[in-house]
């Protein structure tokens, strides 16, 4: 087995014991990428240069017999929506393509902290916004499983990555299902922890309310271990929860006891692929030979889980991208020729004796934001900047915005009496596996209605988590989505493992020439 | 302006922005420090990078629960925070972080009165007072067609606090009034500087008339006028306004409510002494508002407003009547000396409670102690004659043992030196000259002068000063009111 095939655990084995260097581990990382990234696209940049130095540092301190961190010497992957100090974080937007950002993000200051080798930044939907990945400004990532299908999204970068073995830990964000679905659609583990669990200071912002960073890896084991290393208090995220962090990486191994597992009756209608449906139901009867019950819940208001998302998330976003308005950073339209523009504009308005129409004309200020955003924003983010704008206007905030709230609380309750039933919930993660590149490009709602199963958890603020249970007869991996209530993190990683030690669906490698 | 009363009443509200005196800003750890070098007070978060998040500063808050308490709100027990949402270069988040239907305080008011009586005191009514992050300033150079315009973020995220009143106020003096006893009062409770050159405090003004006709009462158009620098500016810029919307209320019949009539700004020119259009707000902008996902609603509890109530102390309102009631100063007085502040209070009250005498106290305050403030540019932290130095110094003259004209050469070597009452008067060699030794020098002066003699017998009294000048010749100690008493009593038992 190939050192990249390794689970970060049992790396993280490896170099403890001095039976491999970081930068030998490194070293493979690059190669495996130069190898497979060319097919795949996960990664936007990598850092073989930076990355080898951070391990060679890491390596002469454990020479040296220092203490070093949880992650000390492993190479991490992170989505390009994290700032870095001094780093491109581009969001996957023409908007950001040269901006560096003046500060680490609080996760990555906890991964640095935690002596990660930050091996490259992996590709995403622009600003995170859709889910395959396909909004990206900059290139497409295709599934390791089948690369003329997308890896989901919007952080199929750093799903895909993971699964070719171009790096076993990879950190996610996740706003309606970021990290569970294209995790799901790529065969590996990825968690979208409890909203405030991880602290959201640096992660660029796309709807402030649901988004949150979580780790992908291959096993729930890895999982825990990176969670552990980004989870906690953060003193500059007013909305990070000031709860003690478990050791979830000890716990991970301790199965659960009489554990009720909850089957919403909603999530089994019409729209779920039949293979997606039978390998959830039989990941269900693997828990039930694991000595759990189970226990069918309802969910009633499930079915408004995306109409309240696709109110609430362009509503947030529309504020959030605001920011980007050309004057401050990010891409500037060419001043010049806006000028000439509008001179242009102005004379040829006058000789046709419009005066009127000369006047009101834009500023240049005006136009200056107008054609700015304009060049610097994909048609999906430009979309949902428009339905936020409108949503928030006066005459339709109580009708949409003040509505989606009321039907977000509602969605919340449905989980507390769930979660008064059962420990956890099973489910498919998504309706079907992994589609076709282009398939949905030209029909937003069937594109949005990939979040189905994953929307919900954001909206409650709970978390969840996507493990391997099965493949479809094309060979496309398929995922059983784990929800639990607040702060379960615990409870749902012990879980995924207790399925991960009795399957073997987790440890299936695509082949890749 | 004539002093004929106007065909109109003036209606007036106020919108006043406050920076509060916070080390940070409202925000971020960012100084909020006026002057320095632009840009240099800045972080990610204040000038809106990618993925920075707001963390609210408790300190401005407790102001803020400060200045409402004071200013008679309610206090809210919950409060969120709103994104108010519109494109400026010195909005770098493309949002201002505000209070829009839940403010933290509402309903208060300010007690306003004019200590020489040129209107009735009133309470005027607060509306709300909520707190928001101030923006940045631009400042635009367009000479020659280059346009070009630069942004100091400095400014951005300090704590302002807005206050709104109802449309209270009906003439320019109660206007500057409201405004002095506000700034008075967020002086007085040390919660913003109110610099208004340094744009500490802030005075937007609403204003209309209401005008009298055969028909019935009209209303003219609102008018919001900015750019006022001064409390006389605003005082001023209001005048203006009601006699412009008078005039063009005479010319065009326009009232509030007719189609086509809109919310004006107008800018205050204060060369000119005008008011000029800005705009006409054709309907009101929508800012889409919405609660700012980013921070957490504030909750205070019933017993922590308790404890802001109890801990103000006395308010300025509150002293200024007791200077009245405890040191029989007139309206006038009180209100002088409140408006200089906690530390001349405690300077006037411990002078005036030595002296023995609250009025002579008051007095000597005014036209001596803040002429020479003025003069040297001092405050009374740097006015070197100590309190209870004045107060011995006044209750020596209220005893006679010196008179007015001396103990300000007193009080000027006090000054100079810094000697007590005491030392100051034996180097000036004052002391109280004896009954008999006076008597003798009248007696002395009476024979010298039969002309003053004989003038003062035929009634001309003020005749008798040239006693006085030549007493004082001869003795400078010699009292001047006594040496004329005497010499009157003298002449009065001549043949």
């Amino acid at each position: 087995m190939a050192l990249y095939q390794k689970t970060a655990t049992e790396l993280l084995g490896l170099l403890n014991a001095g039976q491999v260097t970081s930068e030998e581990l490194t070293r493979a990382y690059a190669e495996r990428i130069a190898q497979v990234d060319p097919k795949v696209g996960a990664y936007l940049r990598v850092d073989v240069n930076g990355a080898l130095e951070q391990a060679r540092t890491i390596d002469a301190r454990r020479k040296r017999g220092e203490p070093l961190g949880k992650l000390a010497g492993v190479p991490v992957a992170v989505k390009d929506l994290l700032c870095a100090q001094g780093e491109l974080t581009t969001c996957a937007s023409r908007m950001l393509e040269t901006y560096r950002a003046p500060y680490d993000s609080t996760v990555v200051a906890k991964l640095r902290a935690a002596d990660a080798v930050l091996l490259g930044r992996t590709n995403m939907d622009e600003f995170a916004m859709g889910g395959s990945t396909e909004n990206s400004a900059f290139q497409k990532t295709r599934n390791p499983w089948d690369l003329e299908r997308t890896p989901g999204g919007s952080s199929g970068g750093a799903a895909a990555c993971v699964a070719a073995d171009e790096a076993c830990l990879s950190i996610g964000t996740d706003t309606g299902g970021s990290i569970r679905q294209p995790a799901a659609l790529c065969g590996i583990t990825g968690m979208k922890p409890t909203y405030g669990r991880v602290s959201r200071y640096g992660l660029v912002a796309f709807a402030s309310s649901l988004d949150q960073a979580g780790p992908m890896a291959r096993t729930a084991e890895d999982a825990a271990l990176l969670l552990e290393v980004i989870s906690g208090h953060d003193p500059h995220d007013a909305t990070s929860v000031n709860v003690p962090v478990p050791s979830y990486s000890q716990n991970v191994r301790e199965p659960l006891q009489g554990l009720t597992v909850g089957l919403v009756r909603e999530h089994f209608a019409a729209g779920l692929d039949g293979e997606v449906e039978s390998a959830v139901r039989e990941a269900v009867k693997v828990y039930e030979s694991l000595g759990a019950k189970v226990k069918e819940v309802s969910f009633p208001h499930a079915e408004y889980g995306v109409a309240v998302y696709y109110i609430i998330a362009p509503c947030e976003a529309s504020s959030n991208l605001a920011r980007y308005d050309g004057v401050h950073y990010g891409r500037r339209t060419d001043e010049a020729k806006l000028i000439a523009e509008l001179d242009a504009e102005r004379k040829q308005l006058l000789a046709a004796g419009k005066k009127r129409e000369a006047e009101s004309l834009d500023t240049s200020l005006v136009r200056l934001y107008r054609k700015s955003r304009a060049e610097g924003f994909g048609s999906e983010v430009k979309r949902r900047i428009m339905l936020g704008t409108y949503a928030l206007s006066s005459g339709y905030y109580d009708a949409y915005y003040l509505k989606a709230l009321k039907v977000r609380r509602l969605i919340r309750q449905d989980y507390d009496k769930a979660f008064e039933q059962v420990d956890l919930i099973a489910g498919p993660c998504t309706t079907s596996p992994a589609f076709k590149i282009g398939e949905k490009v030209d029909d937003p709602l069937a594109m949005y209605l990939v979040d189905l199963y994953t929307v919900s958890a954001n909206l409650a603020g709970v978390g969840g988590i996507s493990i391997p249970c099965g493949f479809s007869k094309q060979g496309l991996p398929i995922g059983l989505q784990l929800q639990g209530p607040p702060l379960a993190e615990d409870k749902l990683l012990r879980a995924a493992h207790m399925y991960q030690t009795a399957t073997d669906w987790h440890t299936r490698r695509p082949k890749l020439a | 302006m004539t002093d004929k009363p106007a065909p109109y009443t003036i209606v007036i509200g106020l919108e006043t922005h406050v920076q509060l005196q916070t080390a940070t800003k409202l925000f971020c750890g960012c100084s909020t420090k006026f002057g320095a070098p632009p840009n240099t007070q800045t972080c990610p978060v204040c000038t809106g990078h990618p993925g920075t998040l707001p963390v609210m500063n408790r300190r401005a808050f407790e102001l803020s629960l400060q200045t409402a308490a004071a200013l008679n709100c309610n206090i809210a027990t919950y409060t969120k925070w709103d994104r108010k949402q519109y494109y400026y270069p010195d909005l770098p988040k493309g949002y201002q972080i505000s209070q829009y239907d839940l403010p933290f305080s509402y309903e208060g008011w300010l007690e306003i009165g004019d200590p020489k009586g040129k209107f009735e005191p009133k309470r005027v009514r607060i509306i709300r007072a909520h707190l928001e992050e101030d923006a940045g300033k631009s400042m635009h150079d367009e000479h020659a067609g280059k346009a070009d315009s630069k942004i100091d973020l400095n400014r951005t995220g300090t704590p302002l606090l807005e206050i709104v009143t109802h449309p209270d106020l009906r003439s320019p003096a109660e206007t500057k009034a409201y405004l002095t006893e506000l700034k008075l009062l967020l002086t007085h409770l040390g919660v913003s500087d109110c610099n208004m050159q340094e744009g500490s405090l802030r005075v937007d003004a609403n204003v209309n008339l209401h005008i009298e006709t055969p028909t019935g009462k009209v209303a003219t158009p609102i008018v919001e006028i900015k750019n006022m620098n001064s409390f006389r500016a605003v005082e001023k810029a209001v005048a203006y306004e009601a006699e412009r919307q008078y005039s063009v209320w005479q010319e065009t019949g326009k009232k509030l409510g007719d189609p086509g009539v809109f919310k004006q700004t107008r800018g205050w020119d204060d060369t000119a002494n005008v008011t000029r259009g800005q705009r006409e707000k054709e309907e009101s902008s929508d800012y889409r508002y919405f609660p700012d996902p980013d921070l957490v609603p504030v909750t205070v509890t019933a017993e922590q407003i308790g404890a802001v109530r109890q801990s103000l102390g006395e308010l300025p309102a509150q002293i200024r009547t007791r200077l009245e009631v405890s040191y029989g100063l007139t309206p006038y007085d009180s209100d002088v000396i409140v408006n200089q502040g906690r530390t001349f209070i405690t300077y006037f009250t411990t002078a005036a409670d030595i002296a023995g005498d609250g009025k002579t106290a008051s007095n000597w305050l005014q036209q001596d102690v803040l002429r020479v403030m003025g003069e040297r540019n001092l405050t009374i932290e740097s006015y070197p004659v100590p309190a209870a130095a004045l107060g011995d110094l006044l209750k020596r003259v209220r005893a006679g043992e010196v008179d007015t004209s001396r103990g300000r050469e007193v009080l000027q070597r006090m000054f100079d030196t810094n000697e007590t009452a005491a030392e100051a008067m034996q180097a000036l060699g004052i002391e109280q000259v004896d009954e008999s030794a006076l008597m003798a020098l009248c007696e002395e002066l009476v024979a010298a002068n039969p002309k003053v003699v004989v003038d003062v017998k035929a009634g001309k009294m003020q005749a008798a000063g040239a006693f006085v000048g030549q007493a004082k010749k001869k003795n400078p100690n010699a009292n001047p009111a006594r040496v004329r008493e005497l010499c009157l009593e003298i002449i009065a038992k001549l043949p």
